[in-house]
């Protein structure tokens, strides 16, 4: 109830904001830890870029927040989810379900099995509109027309009535958008939202999402491990890895200047025209198993500037300074030597 | 590098250049989806469109018997018919399959009695879907302590052999209707719906668009009854028809035994019960309605078979 009284923008208040949170899942092998500390805050308007590979707990955090983690065996061990303001973690569930869709919508990644095959897309587009707000059947069809159009589907007054598989991948994908946006939310969690697409067709599904993002003025949560999606339409960065945020910095301070041996690693196996005919390099070994974390910086075993420190300590998140000493706006590293690294 | 170049313009360097068709989806047609396409698959199947006729009749026959035959099945004439031959010539007539020892028409006694087995039969599969699909959905969706409890009471009512379960508890009513059968028959034959809907549905329900409906706020009810169970459902309904058969052969076996219906119910299994006695003088008395009950069946049995064809894509 109090969600809605503070619907107004409340300055200094981020739109939704994680904080601390720590996600565990209950395995054979002990307690996995997928998420162990991750803060990250997103404001209207703005994208953030949640960067990191398979595992690295980045697709849990975002569960975590719509309430969709399956629990058991998953398990919320301490951390806050506020939206404006408010810890979404602690809301009653019927409360919390009336969040979910309508402030804080998710996009999936495979848009044909996050479709129902046996209603037609005008159905479930509509379902977004008879849930929350009680439209009648013919209401919630009209709506569903409107939004088809709204991310550019051809004929969608003859196509609304059409089932998920008549539709191509990016059209599936359009409508995936669709929904998510159905209700005019204020966050939208889109989870790797084309890595199933073609890339010709990833373009133009990601050029829509950022140009609705920029009219409807919503806070996106972008969820991907492919750098060159991140480059064009991410704000700022939160770089993961063993469920952990390693480094978080503008997109360009990013790309330009990386933080952490991690992140510079990740940039350097990115495929360039100026490096044609040299071996293409690549971060060694695996990313740890999350029942055995190794101590320390989790990154350690891979990393190739790792002495003692990092074996033992783990790092705490530092606030990252230029040469000169002046600290550098909104980046924030988790690396003993994260000056050799910027510098170096 | 135009070496390079040229050779990603055209893949299949020498042969006729293939054009990459991007974002062509299935053409935009009218709408198919597993219900449509398994009707289209079906009507044009001889072994669908013939038990589906079969039994259209056999519904015709149990709503109105009256259509059919002229005589009343208790009309009883013991000076002119007793065990009188069939005139197989006389089509459709009292006579036609012959008169049993009580000079009643075996040719109306026939049709009267369908309407025992199909309202039993469609009477048990109903209860039985409904309520076995609710404990298996539940079951399934809920899982945990729920679903350990559902299991464990499917489980005991599993270990109960169907036939004589029923024979135990039809036996404890003096009188019995039809109905007596259908509640003892769908007490004891709800738990394989249940099963096969608990498995179905713990596999629909890890799906994406059960996630997706959830993440988008749509509640309990709603998932279950408009993402799961229409999606669930398949399976299910092709082990329904499959049982409906079963059900109608129960119901003929008990009348059988002399512990399904009582009279004055007319039911072919009470029929073939009393003609038992004769087959070495009268055989035709068993003969005729043991017949038309496997027809009957074979008729379910089938339609069921063509359905799960249908709706199975692996097995197409």
């Amino acid at each position: 109830m109090s969600i809605e009284m503070t619907k107004a923008e409340t300055p200094g208040v981020p739109l939704l904001e994680v904080r601390d949170l720590h996600v565990e899942f209950r395995t054979r092998e002990g307690a996995a830890k997928a998420v162990n500390g991750v803060s990250y805050s997103v404001d209207a308007g703005e994208t953030l870029a949640v960067l990191g590979e398979s595992g690295s707990g980045k697709s849990v955090t975002a569960q975590t927040i719509m309430g969709i983690l399956d629990t058991p065996p998953g398990r919320v061990t301490g951390g806050q989810i506020l939206y404006r303001g408010e810890d979404l973690l602690t809301l009653p569930e019927e409360a919390r379900r009336r969040v979910r869709g309508d402030k804080i919508a998710m996009i999936f990644q495979d848009a044909l099995s996050a479709l129902n095959p046996v209603l037609t897309v005008g159905n479930q587009l509509g379902e977004m509109f008879r849930v929350h707000r009680g439209f009648s059947r013919k209401a919630a069809k009209a709506k569903a027309v409107e939004l088809m159009d709204r991310v550019r589907i051809p004929a969608a007054k003859e196509r609304v009535n059409d089932y998920p598989h008549q539709f191509s991948g990016g059209m599936r994908q359009r409508i995936m958008i669709a929904m998510a946006l159905a209700l005019e939310p204020d966050v939208i969690i889109a989870d790797e939202p084309t890595t199933a697409l073609d890339v010709t067709v990833q373009a133009q599904v990601m050029d829509l999402l950022a140009e609705l993002q920029r009219d409807f003025h919503m806070g996106l949560i972008l969820i991907t491990h492919d750098l060159g999606v991140v480059a064009d339409v991410a704000d700022k960065i939160a770089v993961m890895y063993a469920g952990r945020i390693v480094e978080n910095a503008p997109v360009h301070e990013l790309y330009k200047r990386p933080a952490h041996p991690y992140t510079r690693g990740l940039l350097d196996s990115i495929p360039r025209l100026d490096h044609k005919g040299k071996e293409l390099y690549a971060i060694k070994g695996l990313p740890p198993s999350l029942t055995a974390i190794p101590s320390g910086c989790a990154f350690n075993p891979r990393c190739a500037m790792a002495q003692d420190i990092c074996r033992t300590d783990v790092p705490a998140q530092v606030d990252v300074t230029e040469r000169d000493g002046s600290p550098l706006g909104g980046r924030s590293s988790a690396c003993h030597f994260w000056k050799e690294t910027i510098h170096g | 590098m135009p070496d390079a170049l040229e050779k990603e313009a055209v893949p299949t360097a020498g042969g006729p250049a293939t054009v990459a068709v991007v974002e062509a989806g299935p053409a935009p047609g009218r709408a198919r989806s597993l219900w449509s396409d398994a009707w289209r698959d079906l009507r044009r199947k001889p072994t669908f469109v013939i038990p589906a006729f079969v039994i259209a009749l056999l519904l015709v026959m149990a709503a109105f018997p009256g259509w059919f035959t002229s005589v009343s099945p208790r009309e009883a004439d013991l000076a002119n018919n007793f065990l009188r031959e069939p005139e197989l010539t006389h089509f459709f007539s009292p006579e036609w399959l012959g008169y049993n020892q009580q000079g009643q028409s075996i040719y109306a006694r026939m049709i009267y009695g369908t309407r025992a087995s199909i309202v039993i039969g469609i009477s048990v599969t109903a209860l039985v879907l409904v309520f076995g699909s609710l404990v298996g959905m539940l079951a399934g969706y809920f899982g945990g302590w729920i679903d350990g409890l559902l299991s464990r009471v499917i489980d005991i009512f599993l270990g109960i052999p169907f036939l004589l379960g029923a024979m135990v508890v039809l036996v404890s009513f003096d009188t019995r209707t039809e109905w007596t059968v259908i509640l003892a028959l769908a007490f004891l034959g709800w738990t394989t719906i249940a099963r096969v809907m608990r498995g179905s549905v713990i596999s629909i329900k890890q799906s994406d668009y059960v996630v997706a409906a959830r993440s988008l706020g749509a509640g309990t009810w709603r998932i279950l009854l408009r993402h799961v169970l229409p999606n669930a459902a398949a399976p299910v309904i092709v082990v329904a028809m499959i049982a409906l058969g079963g059900y109608i052969t129960a119901e003929a076996v008990l009348s059988f035994l002399g512990i399904g219906l009582t009279e004055p119910a007319i039911s072919w299994g009470g029929d073939i019960n009393r003609a038992g006695g004769q087959i070495r003088t009268a055989s035709f008395l068993l003969l005729y309605p043991s017949l038309l009950l496997g027809i009957t069946i074979l008729s379910f049995l089938m339609l069921g078979d063509a359905v799960r064809d249908a709706l199975d894509p692996k097995l197409r």
